[in-house]
């Protein structure tokens, strides 16, 4: 997992509340056998319209992604994180986001930052011309324009991304563990591992 | 003193590599089935952090959601094109990646392939007081023999293959008790749909049931398997039943399972595996095994249960506004209305198979009886899917292809199917299917198909009369008893 300290550059003004799973990656493309690629699935439907604000030039490769309340909502298809990741998107800031969505998100070293919705229309605004600033260590989203927006993150879940750390390689920094669980096992009950066919 | 501890607490503590402060635990894991559609992420996420399996022995690889049920060689031997490409670029990266892991592979073309939760018990691949999972919710089927099963995402299937455990909170304990006998003409699947209906699909959320009552010791491996698979769809991500002789009855000189010294090790330790008499369960659901009739699904929910002699339940009956709206919203999408007689709802399409009812004991039930008789004129499309090719070939050396084929059922090659509609196997629009499958969510059969889930005996009578049928009229008539 890549490692995320500060995230500075243009943000998607998107703002739409309620988004789920589903309007982030429609459900046939679940029968991909990658995690990359699916950046091409995103938004699909939306990007439909015209005018949309994933294919205007003025924001492409946004490394934010500004949404309302209720981000991520529905199915709990980790194809959505993944399919932002693959968008080029590290931090997706809304008043609100669902549980599963968040943990998908950062289980794939995406940032999600819950702001109110004042400060969300601010930013908005601030993103159709400018640049937007968040630094995950001091907590807090800025623009050139004075404004500074703090955040509350878990502690655990800043520690990881701060190092870049994923789950996996947390579990295995106690390898030393499984190993003796193993090797206790092996002496216990011997019979547990399959026997070759 | 020792502390009293359910089966599920047993199997728990002599699972946990760390314990956390918060009380989360670092879970080993002994089993890990994987098939084609939930692992190509987590291989790739392997091999982008430059990772292996860490314990391939532990692992195995079997191919079964997308596979066509039709021949897969032609009569040459080479391998038959699977029409949609992306079933068959899943398919290909198993097979790509098991290699590359060193996971064992059971092939498509190989006897012992079939739907994962089939192959792991017929294999001893699953064991009393293991811990196993697959990035699948019905994994909980593995729970008949004794094993700690559960389904899992796949974030956490490439974790469990680059590390062998996971990181868990502790489940509540439920019991759910069954007394008595079933009456004539009831099966393990009436049993787990009156379970859905009586506990709800989200009764057991957030639990670990324990199947336990003379109903459940009597059943056979088959019939318990049949059970645990439906646990999830009351909420509960595991249900288990204790090892006992039936258990090890069957799983003695399975391919995988121990053999001589380290058998007998094995089943000493497997005969620990019972609750302690007196241990405490979070909550206590109990069902008289006399309450429990020849059962089917009127809704789009496991939940949505009602005796075939009974009829469509009326939403007003309801006493919540939101399930008042639900059911109206089921019985438009089924086609159906209030106070209409289930034994009068026509079916046009039969699926005998899935994870749930494909097993040689559910082909034997279907099979008894279709003998000598012919699907009705009604039926569009009958078809029995083994569960694997080692039940294909049992139910081939004991003639009931034959019984099935006679009566106008299709006899196919085995995998997921019509359970799920993945590979082409679906049910069209509008049309309406009696089928031992586990789900009757909307378009789960596919787009707009109408699912009324049963028990094998239940879709042979359905296909027989072409409409919903009590399977007790057809074994009365059957065994000479007098109406």
């Amino acid at each position: 997992m890549d490692k995320l300290t500060t995230v500075e550059g243009k943000a998607y003004p998107f703002g739409m509340k309620n988004v789920d799973t589903d309007i982030i990656i429609p459900s046939h493309w679940l029968k991909t056998i990658s995690r990359n690629g699916m950046g091409r699935g995103a938004f699909e439907v939306l990007r439909k319209e015209p005018g949309n604000v994933f294919d205007d030039p003025a924001y492409a490769d946004s490394p934010i992604l500004i949404a309302g309340d209720n981000f991520g909502c529905g199915s709990s298809r980790e194809h959505a994180a993944w399919a932002l990741g693959d968008l080029g998107i590290r931090v997706v800031i809304a008043p609100s986001f669902s549980d599963i969505f968040s943990s998908n998100a950062f289980k794939n070293g995406i940032l999600t930052v819950v702001l109110p919705q004042e400060a969300i229309d601010r930013l908005m605004e601030v993103a159709q011309t400018d640049q937007i600033h968040v630094d995950l260590e001091q907590q807090t989203v800025t623009t050139q324009f004075q404004d500074r927006f703090s955040f509350e993150i878990d502690p655990f879940r800043k520690h990881c991304l701060l190092g870049g750390l994923d789950e996996i390689g947390l579990t295995l920094g106690d390898a030393d563990g499984i190993g003796v669980y193993e090797a206790k096992v092996a002496q216990d009950r011997p019979w547990m591992i399959p026997a070759v066919a | 003193m020792v502390k009293l501890r359910t089966l599920y607490e047993k199997i728990w503590d002599a699972h946990v590599v760390e314990r956390r402060p918060d009380g989360t635990c670092l879970i080993y894991i002994d089993r890990h089935l994987v098939h084609e559609v939930t692992s190509p992420q987590a291989f790739e996420g392997l091999r982008l952090a430059g990772r292996k399996v860490r314990r391939p022995d532990l692992t195995l690889a079997v191919p079964d959601h997308n596979l066509p049920t039709t021949p897969r060689r032609d009569a040459d031997g080479h391998r038959i094109p699977i029409a949609d490409p992306e079933s068959a670029q899943q398919l290909a990266a198993l097979e790509r990646n098991a290699p590359e892991f060193g996971v064992r592979l059971i092939g498509d073309a190989d006897v012992e392939q079939g739907i994962v939760h089939v192959v792991g018990p017929e294999q001893g691949f699953t064991l009393p007081g293991t811990t196993l999972v697959c990035g699948d919710s019905h994994t909980s089927s593995h729970g008949a023999l004794g094993a700690l099963a559960f389904g899992i995402g796949t974030s956490e299937v490439e974790h469990v293959l680059a590390t062998q455990t996971l990181l868990l909170k502790q489940s509540k304990t439920m019991e759910v008790v069954v007394e008595g006998k079933l009456g004539f003409g009831v099966t393990p699947k009436d049993v787990a749909l009156a379970i859905c209906g009586h506990i709800g699909t989200a009764g057991g959320t957030g639990y670990v049931m324990e199947y336990r009552g003379s109903v459940f010791r009597d059943m056979s491996i088959e019939g318990r398997l049949t059970v645990a698979n439906m646990s999830i769809e009351a909420g509960a991500r595991s249900g288990l039943f204790a090892p006992d002789e039936t258990t090890f009855a069957y799983l003695k000189d399975r391919p995988m399972a121990p053999k001589g010294a380290d058998w007998d090790a094995a089943v000493a330790w497997w005969r620990t595996l019972v609750t302690d008499e007196g241990a405490q369960f979070d909550k206590t659901v109990v069902i008289d095994a006399a309450d429990i009739v020849p059962t089917v699904t009127w809704g789009t929910s496991p939940e949505d249960v009602v005796a075939v002699t009974g009829v469509v339940p009326d939403p007003e009956s309801f006493e919540d506004a939101s399930k008042r709206a639900a059911a109206q919203k089921s019985l438009d999408y089924m086609g159906l209305t209030a106070g209409q007689k289930l034994a009068d709802v026509a079916i046009e399409h039969i699926f005998i198979g899935s994870c749930t009812n494909s097993r040689i004991e559910d082909l034997r039930a279907a099979a008894a009886l279709l003998d000598g008789r012919h699907i009705a004129s009604g039926i569009k499309h009958a078809m029995v899917v083994p569960g694997s090719g080692l039940v294909k070939r049992q139910a081939e050396a004991e003639g009931l292809d034959r019984i099935f084929t006679d009566a106008g059922f299709e006899w196919r090659e085995p995998g997921c199917s019509a359970c799920l509609g993945m590979n082409p196997d679906k049910v069209p629009a509008g049309e309406r299917c009696a089928s031992t499958s586990n789900r009757n969510f909307m378009g789960r059969q596919g787009p707009g198909a109408r699912t009324h889930l049963v028990s094998p005996a239940m879709a042979a009578a359905a296909a027989i009369t072409g409409r919903l049928t009590d399977v007790r009229e057809l074994l009365k008539k059957e065994e000479g008893i007098a109406q």
